[in-house]
């Protein structure tokens, strides 16, 4: 009895081995099929970030409009995605790009991963998320904007009886000790946007005096706590009503608040510190190398129309480039946008990015 | 295969595998033992790392070795590179030192509870570092229950964290040895006289010590490439080599400084094999399982009812399981918190108290313990996709995913698992011959050993052509999978077909057992229960696995550790709940699969 069965199991163990082996071979087949030679109706791929999100129903009626299927690809974080394009740049991952972020975009327009292109769906009123002409404006389009700040927790200060923070040199007072909570800019995107922001508020240091340096080290005296995650920071420590920390100030995005008010609310629980903003800009662009360059830019068109500009709130958790889009009733009444957020040039960050890091950490992790 | 073998054959039966070796069916067997796993690491493992290496290195006039300089005069690497093998190490030895007694009272003492005991231990294994990262923070944070402790962002934390996810290897792979050791010696020497730490010391451990050595090798590899629970727990001020390839890679584009922690992470890794081999050669003279009627009977022998001596290694289980139990708990208490749109748990803090009637008023119908509103809210979400649609796909539509591709990876890390150890422990007399062995068997170690990120990054500059453009199929998910279950299957599986008695083989070549007859009676039927309880491994890590799956996964069709991270990393009191309670869902999974590789073990022992 036992030994029939050992046999069925060697002979399936055999058949097995033939089987999975089959498999990865058909998969090649598949995929190879799936890739970039399809034609009519065209299949493009979307390579993209992990953030990615539309509503249902909205890249299907891309499709319907256009007959173009698109394949969303997520590969990371925005720098990984970057760093893959230029890795893959000789065979192309996909033929659109969404998701270079400012602090990517310099990267990806000097290492020649994408192509030139400027959509006719770009309106005046979204001049301001333009990169430089000569450094991006000519290959990336914008499509989101989202500002990184320190947030807020206003039931706390009202209990505690102790006015809150404004600017960025109150994060310094003894008054704020141990009070403030960020994500690390070497493991975190938020976290390098605050490091970002405070570059532009306060400049380098002259002759090892003064500038962000000093800045950074004042505040880790003052008791900044860092964390890995942007999700650490913000569920465990601090205090605001969807976790249960013990600090009431945190760096997270502009459009946090309207997440922490209950349904039927009136007041935000929670709010934004609107002069420690960083602007961010998500940007599209079109893949070096592909062969569907039309559908391409059809994409590219489409991420900036009112169906996907209108959804990117709700989606995607940051607002839509373009002044046509309707903002979700909680966005406009509790999201507020810094009028003046801080800005690098995409081109200086780039060029100074493990700089700025390794000095950093040398200052606040030392 | 010399001709001098011939004559050794039919002279004497002092060499039983020489015959073995001669037979033509043995012959292919060899080939496909040792070929389909090594086509398997060179396509799948090799070639990704290679191409990841030759980045780093190939500059336009030749290669370029000048980096290992540069990058190791800066103190930080230094620094990192030392936190990594010591941390690895620690981790190693408290695991080792904790797993032991666990093992023995899990699969030596009969005592009810027993298999719910055996799978408490194997959860933590499967849950996701970033959940686990939450759950600990939870705890150790200053408003947290262990507060007090002060132990946030301190190394401690991160050797707690490693412990928790780790100490099941240990137990298990010894459990299932241990298990199956013969009492008849130690009861001997107890007869004779020996006091039980002799008994221990002289007669127990030295048969263990191959799986012992077995299971602290793999928990060194999995906490020298530990990356999520080093990030979240340590702070910023730890790191390891993974973490600073990860930023090397992902950030800086710095393919050179990557390559060289490549590197010195293949030379530890290879070094620390090298080392647990030798010692376990040298000490494994004492031969473990023995016939398949011996070693049921041993089983069922060396289950016995706990003595007062077992006290000492029943606290420690009891310890331990409970220290285990604490950041589980947490979270499946976090998961039945009814959160209402962003308001999560605002009722447990008396300063918000208008958040609070909010909630009241409008959560779904709960109990409410100490002020705060308990209900399965979290856990209906699930079939949803989350708060403002935070999802592409339902969570349960994520689990389907997860368990489809595990079973595939599971197949996969089984096939190629088996072919290797079955080769792997055979002792040919040829030299070359036992070398090349040695050399295959540490490099199905290797893929523990060797960050995600290059091998991730790895498969997309060098799967990209045909027959093998793979980079965007979804097999591959599977096979990254089955890499990393991989090393855990040999383990189980090999130190228990190291221990055969090579005179059984012998025995049953001489008594006209053809060589393939000897495979399925001998060696098959004595390592049934180790690869069923190296599925049932395979098949956690493969459910449980972040690393790999993350770059590989589609958004479309993500599992669920994938759709977990992501809920975790979007704001919304709802989608952390969903994030908790599909945690424990995962968890659950992972014991039910695990009950029924229990339930299938118990199976096996009567079919035999």
């Amino acid at each position: 009895m036992h030994k029939k069965k050992m046999a069925i199991a060697s002979i399936a163990l055999a058949a097995a081995t033939v089987l999975v082996l089959g498999a990865c071979s058909t998969g090649a087949t598949n995929a190879s099929g799936a890739g970039i030679s399809t034609n009519n109706p065209q299949t493009i791929i979307l390579i993209t970030h992990d953030s990615f999100a539309l509503s249902k129903g909205i890249l299907e009626k891309f499709t319907k409009d256009t007959g173009i299927t698109v394949e969303v690809q997520a590969a990371g974080d925005a720098g990984a995605v970057v760093n893959k394009l230029i890795l893959t740049k000789d065979s192309p991952l996909g033929d659109v790009v969404f998701g270079i972020d400012n602090t990517f975009a310099s990267r990806a327009v000097d290492e020649g991963i994408l192509e030139n292109y400027t959509s006719p769906a770009l309106v005046g009123a979204e001049d301001k998320f333009l990169l430089p002409a000569g450094a991006g404006r000519e290959q990336l389009t914008p499509v989101t904007s989202g500002d990184v700040c320190v947030n807020v927790d206003h039931q706390w200060f009202t209990k505690a009886g102790i006015p809150e923070p404004v600017t960025l040199d109150d994060l310094l007072k003894p008054a704020y000790k141990n009070l403030f909570v960020t994500p690390s800019p070497n493991s975190s995107s938020p976290g390098l946007a605050f490091l970002l922001a405070t570059i532009a508020a306060k400049g380098e240091a002259v002759n090892g005096v003064g500038g962000w340096q000093q800045y950074w080290s004042d505040l880790t005296a003052n008791g900044v706590k860092l964390t890995a995650g942007w999700n650490d920071a913000y569920y465990v420590d601090f205090s605001g009503p969807s976790s249960k920390g013990d600090r009431p100030l945190v760096l997270s995005y502009a459009s946090s608040p309207p997440y922490e008010v209950p349904a039927g609310g009136t007041v935000a629980p929670t709010g934004v510190m609107l002069d420690t903003c960083f602007g961010s800009t998500e940007y599209a662009g079109v893949i070096a190398g592909t062969k569907h360059a039309d559908a391409a830019h059809k994409l590219i068109d489409f991420l900036l129309s009112l169906p996907v500009q209108n959804d990117i709130p709700e989606s995607m958790y940051v607002f839509p480039v373009n002044p046509d889009a309707t903002l979700p009733e909680t966005w406009a009444k509790f999201a507020e946008v810094a009028p003046k957020p801080y800005v690098v040039d995409p081109a200086e960050i780039n060029k100074n990015r493990e700089r700025w890091l390794s000095e950093w950490a040398a200052i606040a992790i030392p | 295969m010399a001709p001098s073998d011939e004559s050794t054959t039919k002279s004497a039966r002092t060499t039983p595998s020489a015959r073995i070796r001669r037979s033509p069916g043995t012959i292919i067997a060899m080939v496909l033992g040792v070929g389909v796993p090594s086509a398997f690491l060179a396509v799948f493992f090799l070639l990704p790392v290679l191409g990841m290496l030759s980045r780093g290195f190939i500059v336009q006039d030749g290669i370029d070795f000048g980096g290992f300089v540069e990058i190791f005069s800066r103190p930080r690497i230094l620094r990192l590179v030392g936190l990594t093998i010591g941390q690895a190490a620690l981790a190693a030895l408290i695991c080792t030192v904790v797993g032991l007694p666990i093992a023995h009272v899990l699969y030596r003492l009969n005592f009810r509870g027993r298999a719910l005991l055996r799978m408490l231990v194997v959860v933590p294994f499967v849950l996701p570092t970033v959940v686990v990262g939450v759950a600990f923070r939870t705890l150790l944070s200053v408003s947290g229950p262990l507060g007090a402790l002060h132990l946030d962002g301190t190394f401690t934390a991160i050797m707690l964290a490693l412990v928790f996810f780790n100490v099941a290897v240990v137990v298990r792979t010894v459990g299932n040895t241990w298990e199956g050791l013969d009492v008849k010696q130690e009861d001997a020497a107890r007869v004779l006289g020996a006091s039980p730490a002799r008994v221990w010391a002289t007669v127990t451990f030295p048969r263990l010590l191959p799986s012992v050595l077995a299971a602290a090798s793999v928990v060194f590899l999995f906490c020298a490439t530990a990356f999520g629970v080093v990030l979240v727990l340590g702070g910023v001020q730890f790191g390891t080599i993974e973490t600073e390839i990860y930023l090397l890679t992902t950030q800086f584009l710095d393919l050179r400084a990557a390559s060289v922690l490549s590197i010195t992470q293949l030379v530890i890794v290879v070094g620390v094999l090298l080392l647990a081999n030798r010692v376990g050669r040298a000490g494994s003279v004492a031969k473990a399982g023995t016939t398949i009627a011996e070693r049921r009977v041993a089983a069922a022998q060396s289950r016995r009812k706990p003595r007062r001596a077992d006290a000492p290694a029943m606290a420690v289980t009891l310890v331990t399981v409970a220290l285990l139990a604490l950041p589980i708990l947490t979270l499946i208490e976090r998961s039945l918190r009814t959160t209402v749109g962003g308001a999560a748990s605002t009722a447990a803090r008396p300063a918000t108290g208008l958040a609070a009637a909010s909630t009241a008023s409008t959560a779904s119908p709960g109990i409410d313990i100490g002020g705060i509103n308990y209900s399965f809210a979290n856990y209906l979400n699930l079939a949803g996709t989350g708060q403002r649609n935070a999802l592409v796909v339902p969570v349960w539509t994520a689990l389907g995913n997860s368990l489809t591709i595990a079973v595939q990876a599971t197949a996969i890390a089984l096939i190629i698992g088996v072919l290797a150890s079955l080769v792997i422990s055979r002792r040919p007399r040829n030299r070359f011959a036992r070398r090349a062995l040695d050399i295959f068997d540490g490099a199905l170690m290797l893929p523990l050993g060797i960050s995600a990120v290059t091998v991730g990054f790895g498969f997309l500059i060098t799967l990209n052509q045909p027959p093998l453009d793979l980079r965007s199929s979804p097999v591959l998910i599977p096979i990254a999978q089955a890499l990393v279950a991989l090393p855990l299957v040999v383990r189980t599986i090999l130190p228990v077909l190291r221990g055969v008695d090579s005179r059984m083989r012998e025995s049953a070549s001489v008594l006209g057992a053809p060589p393939w007859r000897v495979l399925r009676d001998v060696d098959l039927s004595i390592a049934a229960r180790p690869v069923l309880a190296a599925a049932g491994l395979a098949f956690a890590v493969a459910l449980g696995e972040f690393g790999a799956t993350t770059f590989l996964s589609r958004l479309d069709h993500p599992t669920l550790p994938v759709v977990i991270y992501r809920l975790i990393g979007v704001p919304g009191g709802e989608n952390f709940g969903m994030a908790l309670a599909a945690s424990v869902v995962l968890a659950a999974v992972t014991v039910a699969a695990m009950a029924v590789v229990e339930r299938l073990r118990v199976g096996s022992v009567g079919a035999f």
